[in-house]
């Protein structure tokens, strides 16, 4: 069973990741993007810890709500909608528990992942944040373990594909060869959740 | 990369100190990042919001005043404003008549407009929007994110804030703001990337002797690149480019933008070049506006952007504003 802290924990390891990776992220962003996708990161994971301090949510719902309510006042971008709807979906599919299932969690985070395709209008391959998220929900059955690897797999097969949404579409051809900042941030939150676990 | 800032994380804030300072006309939260011109609420009048991210001054916080926006949020650099703040934003200078969101098509501006303009109606603040999306280098189709919002959206915001300013109501403000941008086509290159404050190297690698072509103004990468070309052979390509996907069928404004770092002594050379193409593809030019007004940092470069307009849009281009980046007639 997963309860609040076990959540919060899954917030200060990511907002740590992001804090190391950020330089790896704006990097990624240069060739294919406008090279803000590490530090607007940062400066919204950074908030995230902050309010989860400050407001000390009990429940994984409650952290999960803060959380994307945060992202979305802070971050900015498309990253800003996209990441708080997806931690806020998936928080208000978590209801009002003390504590949740994994299996329940991996039903909330699919509806998380099913909203920020709603919103984003990206599908698998089209190089996004969709790419690492996807495979990480269908393998999260398989434990924390096996969605990590899922999603940092998913973020590596983005490098081939031609960019069909976001900035990087607009260079067309020129976005091959270049992994996609959002699936690689996005497969360091799911990496997060295993070390969360202690996985 | 030298800069003149102190730190990459206070850019921000400090350009929006030094805005107020020079501008007593605006208010300017410094903290909720907000520029709102200090006399609204205009009573009985249609309320024009914009922003986007940093970078591109004066767009939009230079736009900010009679004649033009009410207010502009600033993103950070290069990236979107938060809900949040479009919302501060309709709240302060909603006099009843409605709010117009003005948003450049980049996915983040769009969500975030998108979410602010739900949060606004919550409030009973009724809200229309037009997009921008003018730029003829990104092939509009079901496999990108769509046409760009670069420089017709200083059209927009001048013709659509001048129908606000004459009373006009809501819906024929948002019409008259989409038929600008309906009727405008934009085309740009860059001879350097942009230097970002918090990258502080050039966003991509431009070896000398060569250019971009139809770049945006987020310092991403263009469509395609190609040795370099005098300016004669810059605004042949350019004009061509939007003449073929828009041919005119009334006399254009004509808008000649520098990217930042571009000198105006070179601008003002680019638009002859762009005037003289103009004539010999017998397009009529009306008005015709020169400088820096939709820029990407310090990128050198330039964008042509023209509207064609008719005698209602004409003269609402002509009518007086008053904003710290455009101003005629008051």
């Amino acid at each position: 069973m997963l309860d609040a802290d076990f959540f919060r924990r899954w917030m200060t390891v990511t907002t740590a990741s992001v804090n190391r990776e950020a330089e790896r992220l704006t990097a990624l962003d240069s060739p294919i993007g406008d090279a803000d996708h590490g530090s607007n990161l940062q400066r919204g994971f950074r908030a995230v810890a902050a309010t989860l301090e400050k407001e000390a949510p009990q429940t994984p719902g409650a952290v999960l709500t803060l959380a994307g309510r945060q992202l979305i006042s802070t971050v900015g971008g498309a990253s800003g909608p996209l990441y708080g709807t997806l931690l806020r979906r998936t928080g208000k599919a978590l209801g009002d528990g003390a504590e949740v299932s994994e299996s329940e969690f991996a039903e909330a985070l699919r509806a998380g992942v099913d909203a920020v395709m709603t919103l984003g209008g990206a599908a698998p391959g089209d190089k996004t944040m969709i790419d690492a998220l996807v495979p990480a929900v269908d393998a999260l059955a398989d434990g924390f373990g096996a969605a990590r690897t899922a999603a940092e797999q998913g973020a590596l097969a983005t490098t081939p594909l031609q960019a069909r949404k976001g900035r990087a579409s607009y260079l067309g051809e020129r976005s091959i060869g270049h992994q996609d900042p959002g699936a690689t941030s996005s497969a360091l939150l799911v990496a997060a959740l295993a070390e969360a676990n202690g996985e | 990369m030298k800069m003149l800032i102190n730190v990459a994380e206070t850019v921000v804030a400090d350009a929006l100190r030094g805005m107020a300072a020079a501008h007593p006309e605006l208010a300017v939260d410094v903290e909720n990042r907000v520029i709102v011109r200090r006399d609204a609420p205009v009573a009985g009048k249609v309320a024009l919001i914009s922003g986007g991210g940093s970078g591109h001054e004066p767009l939009h916080g230079g736009f900010v005043g009679p004649g033009m926006l009410s207010a502009a949020c600033p993103g950070e650099v290069f990236t979107s404003p938060v809900p949040d703040q479009m919302l501060r934003a309709a709240a302060a200078v909603n006099s009843g008549e409605g709010v117009l969101f003005i948003v450049k098509n980049y996915t983040g501006d769009v969500l975030n407009f998108d979410m602010a303009a739900e949060l606004a109606e919550d409030e009973g603040i009724q809200v229309a929007k037009v997009l921008v999306n003018d730029d003829v280098a990104v092939t509009d189709s079901l496999y990108t994110a769509g046409r760009r919002g670069t420089g017709a959206t200083l059209f927009v915001e001048k013709i659509a804030g001048a129908a606000a300013d004459e009373g006009q109501p809501l819906e024929r403000v948002e019409s008259i703001g989409r038929q600008v941008n309906e009727n405008s086509r934009s085309f740009g290159v860059a001879l350097t990337a942009c230097t970002t404050p918090a990258k502080g190297s050039p966003t991509f690698d431009l070896p000398p002797g060569e250019l971009e072509l139809g770049i945006g103004i987020h310092g991403e990468p263009g469509r395609e690149r190609r040795a370099m070309m005098t300016s004669g052979e810059i605004a042949d390509f350019a004009v061509n480019a939007i003449l073929e996907d828009m041919p005119p069928r009334n006399p254009v404004l004509v808008l000649v933008n520098g990217m930042g770092a571009t000198p105006l002594l070179e601008l003002y050379g680019f638009n002859a070049e762009v005037q003289r193409v103009l004539t010999e593809r017998g397009v009529a030019v009306a008005r015709t506006l020169v400088g820096n007004y939709v820029t990407s940092l310090d990128m050198a470069g330039a964008s042509v952007t023209l509207c064609q307009v008719d005698e209602e849009l004409l003269r609402l281009w002509d009518a007086p504003v008053r904003t710290p980046g455009l101003r005629w007639g008051m």
